[in-house]
């Protein structure tokens, strides 16, 4: 492996923000599911501790939002995610047909990375969904949650913070899925654990792809 | 604000016989909506008009027969009574003398009348068929359990937290759970707030609330949606109301009892068979969910299914593409 073919894709502050958004991600389905499907009988987790982390770890994601945000604001990380409608369904139809039957063909990926080029379009749609609506959308409605005096208090005879907390959770679950077919496409390489390693030390081998 | 609110929109009248024609209309529709209020009030029996000529004012006159001169005083406050409150309560079309001594007749009253004994309860209400929903006996026997019934004794009476007066059978009758939740808190705060009255009880120093509770996490929203009883009480299945109020020690102190599926606030607040059908679509789900949202407590099945169901076909997908991975390396 020469070292001109890797690439510095991870920026210092990209991996520390990335770093803490994983453990508090973790965290905060771990506890959402216990007080979600809290059950007397079968405690993984005493209630009032589950409440107090997902409080805690929900506001250190949110202020390390801050981190991502302003990062791709102020540094040139914001160019990977801009995305082209024109022509994006023909682009995430290559990219499909790739995953289900190319790459198993040992063809080569339809989009490989390159220093202009860090997603591919299935991963470009699903990583804007994700920090810029998801995240965004569980934030916002977290922070109501945990001062439920700004919610209002009834939209069409719902109570108010019965829709928010609908919403809350039905994000999260999104998150949660996102993060199963993360964790398991981060696994596609030339060695399963090479993106792994890649987040840790900021570097991306290309010679694979 | 309220000035220009209810001022004549004068730009739509523009001349002086209508403006006229418009001020007679408001005046008319003034009335009507007046007489339309009194109509709602309650009658109140014409003996009890004769008690609350005074008894809803803060002053009293009488002759004094000792200086033989018109005495005005200050009515004691205890006994100035809410009309209205009193008409809407369950009590309300009782005559005063239903309750107190027809000696009350008399004025001025004679000051020992103070010292007679009043009915409990369960004098009218003991072996009551026309109450036998309210189980007043079964009541009682709980009630004798209660620290409340323990630490007083006898003096402890049901009036202590159901005035009398001005008692309405909100958990029986009130479609709206915030309603219920705010009539049955207000009587417990009205010791447990409320210095003077904790002392007509206890020698203890009154606990502050916002203080023992500080463990409870969003405390405004629980004393707001749930009522005291629920964590201080037995659940009893048969009783509507449980009224063995426990010591505090024994307290719920244990979230899950609420915040769970099978929530305890299902077999208390919202157990009502009657407020499940006082409501519309008489569906559980449809009240807790409308009126408020109790974590863990609130599970719809369709959006559980189709939950499971996305996180099934998510795994089953990694778990293809895998097997294929593996195949075709």
């Amino acid at each position: 492996m020469s070292s001109e073919s890797k690439i510095y894709f991870y920026p210092i502050w990209l991996r520390i923000w990335h770093g803490i958004n994983a453990l508090g991600i973790l965290i905060l389905i771990f506890t959402g599911i216990n007080m979600q499907y809290s059950n007397p009988n079968f405690k993984l987790m005493d209630f009032e501790l589950a409440v107090n982390l997902h409080n805690i770890f929900g506001i250190l994601v949110s202020v390390n939002y801050l981190l991502f945000f302003i990062g791709n604001i102020l540094t040139t990380n914001k160019k990977y995610y801009r995305l082209k409608l024109k022509g994006l369904t023909k682009r995430l139809k290559l990219q499909v047909i790739y995953y289900t039957s190319g790459m198993f063909k040992h063809q080569q990926a339809p989009f490989p990375l390159s220093e202009k080029r860090k997603f591919n379009p299935m991963q470009k749609v699903a990583y804007l969904s994700v920090m810029y609506l998801f995240v965004p959308g569980l934030i916002f409605t977290g922070l109501a949650l945990l001062f439920p005096e700004t919610i209002i208090e009834e939209v069409y005879s719902f109570s108010g913070i019965f829709l928010t907390a609908v919403l809350h959770s039905s994000l999260g679950f999104l998150v949660s899925i996102f993060l199963i077919v993360h964790l398991y496409v981060a696994s596609i390489g030339k060695n399963p654990a090479d993106n792994f390693k890649s987040i840790v030390n900021g570097y991306h081998d290309i010679s694979g792809h | 604000m309220l000035e220009s609110e209810i001022r004549t929109p004068a730009f739509l009248f523009n001349s002086r016989a209508m403006r006229s024609y418009f001020q007679l209309f408001v005046f008319i529709i003034s009335i009507c909506s007046i007489s339309g209020i009194k109509a709602q009030e309650k009658p109140m029996t014409p003996e009890n008009e004769l008690c609350l000529k005074c008894h809803t004012n803060q002053t009293f006159t009488f002759q004094n027969t000792l200086t033989d001169a018109e005495d005005k005083r200050m009515m004691n406050p205890l006994y100035i009574m809410n009309k209205d409150h009193f008409a809407s309560g369950v009590h309300g079309k009782f005559k005063c003398t239903d309750c107190h001594s027809s000696d009350y007749e008399t004025y001025p009253h004679n000051a020992e009348l103070k010292l007679e004994p009043l009915s409990t309860c369960l004098d009218c209400h003991g072996g009551d068929e026309q109450y036998a929903a309210y189980q007043f006996e079964k009541i009682d026997e709980e009630f004798q359990k209660s620290v409340h019934f323990q630490k007083s004794g006898e003096s402890f009476t049901c009036s202590k937290c159901h005035d009398q007066h001005y008692y309405q059978a909100k958990s029986r009758t009130s479609s709206e759970v915030s309603e219920i939740v705010g009539f049955s808190n207000e009587m417990c705060m009205s010791c447990h707030s409320n210095n003077n009255k904790f002392h007509l009880i206890s020698d203890e120093i009154k606990p502050e609330l916002n203080k023992i509770h500080d463990w409870l996490p969003n405390q405004e929203l629980h004393f707001r949606n749930i009522r005291c009883i629920e964590c201080h009480t037995e659940v009893v299945d048969s009783l509507s109301v449980s009224h063995n109020i426990l010591p505090k020690e024994q307290a719920l102190r244990n979230c899950v009892e609420c915040h769970s599926k099978n929530s305890m606030l299902i077999a208390s607040l919202y157990k009502y068979e009657n407020l499940q059908n006082r409501t519309s679509e008489g569906k559980l789900n449809t009240i807790i969910a409308n009126k408020s949202y109790v974590i863990g407590a609130y599970q719809n099945p369709l959006l559980n299914n189709i939950s499971i169901l996305i996180f099934l076909m998510a795994l089953a997908g990694i778990g293809i593409h895998l097997i294929f991975r593996i195949i075709k390396k």
